[in-house]
């Protein structure tokens, strides 16, 4: 699963993030991401974690492609990795702490 | 080919910019027809590269003096039969297996992951490393995560491995590391390969500098690319015009998400938690390097320290015939293609896979199984 899956960041905390996967809201880890993340911003999430903070120029043509996938029928594979890759991260709990 | 036993046909071409596709399309031919010899033959090495390739049925407008093939790119099917095994015995010694569920139906020698669960072994999927940490949290039985995954993925074991961990919790590594492995599809006798396409994400995390050690012994041009249809079109047209040109370069066509050092967090993670080991690789060789294991300041959460691990009592059990037949190696060397498979939609299908091609998404046999390969249009 090298695609990995972008999101938007809605929610900080700790060295977790809580973010909305095309609609679907989970936690992300950010032990592995190398900047500063904050709201608004958009991260690639790979098995759970955040491994690269998307540039805001680069957001609209990176979202494209997933956009499309998500569209795809249940048994088309490229679309279920997907779909495990919003699978991998934690389903976002309603807290504030961390 | 048109093959009664494919899934579907390849989906119909849909770029979000058609017209650069067939600008793109039309530039890539007439760079290929100005090599100096035909076929040029360029390999890719990541399982989401082919399901995009396939998936949007690229090959129906590449021209038809370049092959573009799939290498070892795909971590669940070069998981060697004894990695299956160390995690089949551990199962069978009543530890639950947590693990990415593409490893499941991966054969080992005897048997696969599945084969143990169906016996009442308990094998947990998981999505990621974090998750089967959760399941250890929540019971006081052991539980081991095998780790299955390019560098990409080792990644995320790695943070996982650096933070609190339960005491019932262990890593199993099978996790592989790409660089190594396309020196010795490189080097392979039979070996074709005029470029590489490099994995996007992957580079993400090592950067593309990466490659330049590699292009320098081996004079073969690595191109980094993008997963879209327009971003692989791309990507081989200055694939293919670096071949022309006889200049051995790497070169990054995928500027929006990588850069020349990488995530060099991810890389310090990676790196202190993981050490390089050589390794068989299924189906292929003995890849010096190839295979990243766990250091020793982190034997306390390496399985293969905690337990004895005793995969012999495994191997009085013969493999099934068909698996002399599989020719899983040399279609992830990049020698072959499923379509000389004799098994291939008949014997070996997703419902029942022979070899481990056929298991994970991003195997070439699976994908093929799914989209087609070389559909007739």
């Amino acid at each position: 699963m090298c695609l990995g899956v972008p999101g938007r960041v809605v929610e900080v905390r700790g060295q977790t993030a809580v973010v909305d996967f095309f609609g679907v809201r989970r936690e992300t880890r950010l032990d592995v991401v190398d900047e500063p993340v904050g709201p608004g911003d958009y991260i690639l999430n790979h098995v759970g974690f955040a491994i690269r903070k998307i540039p805001e120029h680069e957001i609209a043509e990176t979202l494209a492609l997933y956009e499309m996938l998500l569209r795809e029928a249940e048994h088309d594979i490229m679309a279920a990795d997907v779909r495990g890759e919003i699978g991998a991260a934690r389903v976002a709990e309603e807290r504030a702490d961390g | 080919m048109a093959d009664a036993t494919l899934v579907q046909g390849p989906a119909e071409l849909r770029f979000r910019d058609p017209v650069k596709a067939r600008a793109l399309a039309a530039t890539l031919d007439s760079v290929t027809r100005a090599v100096d010899h035909a076929p040029v033959s360029v390999m890719h090495v990541c399982g989401s590269h082919e399901q995009s390739i396939a998936k949007f049925g690229l090959r129906t407008i590449l021209p038809k003096g370049l092959n573009v093939i799939m290498g070892p790119g795909c971590p669940v099917c070069v998981t060697d039969l004894p990695e299956v095994d160390e995690a089949v015995v551990l199962a069978q010694d009543g530890k639950i297996i947590a693990s990415y569920g593409d490893m499941l139906k991966v054969p080992g020698t005897a048997k696969s992951l599945a084969d143990v669960q169906a016996e009442g072994g308990r094998i947990a999927v998981v999505y990621s490393a974090a998750q089967a940490v959760e399941l250890a949290r929540d019971t006081t039985d052991d539980v081991v995560f095998f780790a299955s995954g390019f560098e990409t993925t080792a990644v995320a074991t790695a943070a996982v491995a650096l933070g609190d961990l339960p005491p019932n919790f262990s890593i199993l590594s099978a996790h592989k590391y790409i660089p190594p492995v396309m020196e010795i599809v490189a080097e392979m006798p039979d070996s074709r390969v005029e470029g590489f396409l490099a994995a996007g994400h992957a580079a993400a995390i090592t950067g593309w500098r990466i490659f330049e050690r590699f292009v320098e012994k081996h004079r073969i041009p690595v191109v980094v690319a993008g997963f879209e249809p327009l971003d692989i079109l791309a990507g081989l047209v200055r694939l293919v015009e670096l071949v022309r040109d006889r200049t051995p370069r790497v070169e990054n066509m995928f500027p929006r998400c990588v850069t020349p050092d990488g995530n060099r967090n991810a890389q310090r993670q990676l790196w202190r938690v993981f050490r390089t080991q050589g390794g068989r690789w299924r189906g292929i060789a003995h890849v010096p390097n190839g295979n990243l294991r766990l250091r020793d300041e982190f034997a306390h959460v390496d399985a293969r320290c905690r337990y004895e691990i005793d995969v012999r009592r495994l191997w009085n059990h013969a493999p099934s015939a068909l698996t002399q037949v599989c020719i899983c190696g040399e279609i992830m060397a990049g020698l072959s293609a499923p379509e000389n498979c004799p098994l291939f939609g008949k014997e070996c299908s997703p419902e029942s896979p022979v070899g481990a091609c056929m298991v994970s998404s991003e195997g070439t046999c699976r994908i093929w199984h799914q989209y087609g390969g070389h559909p007739d249009i």
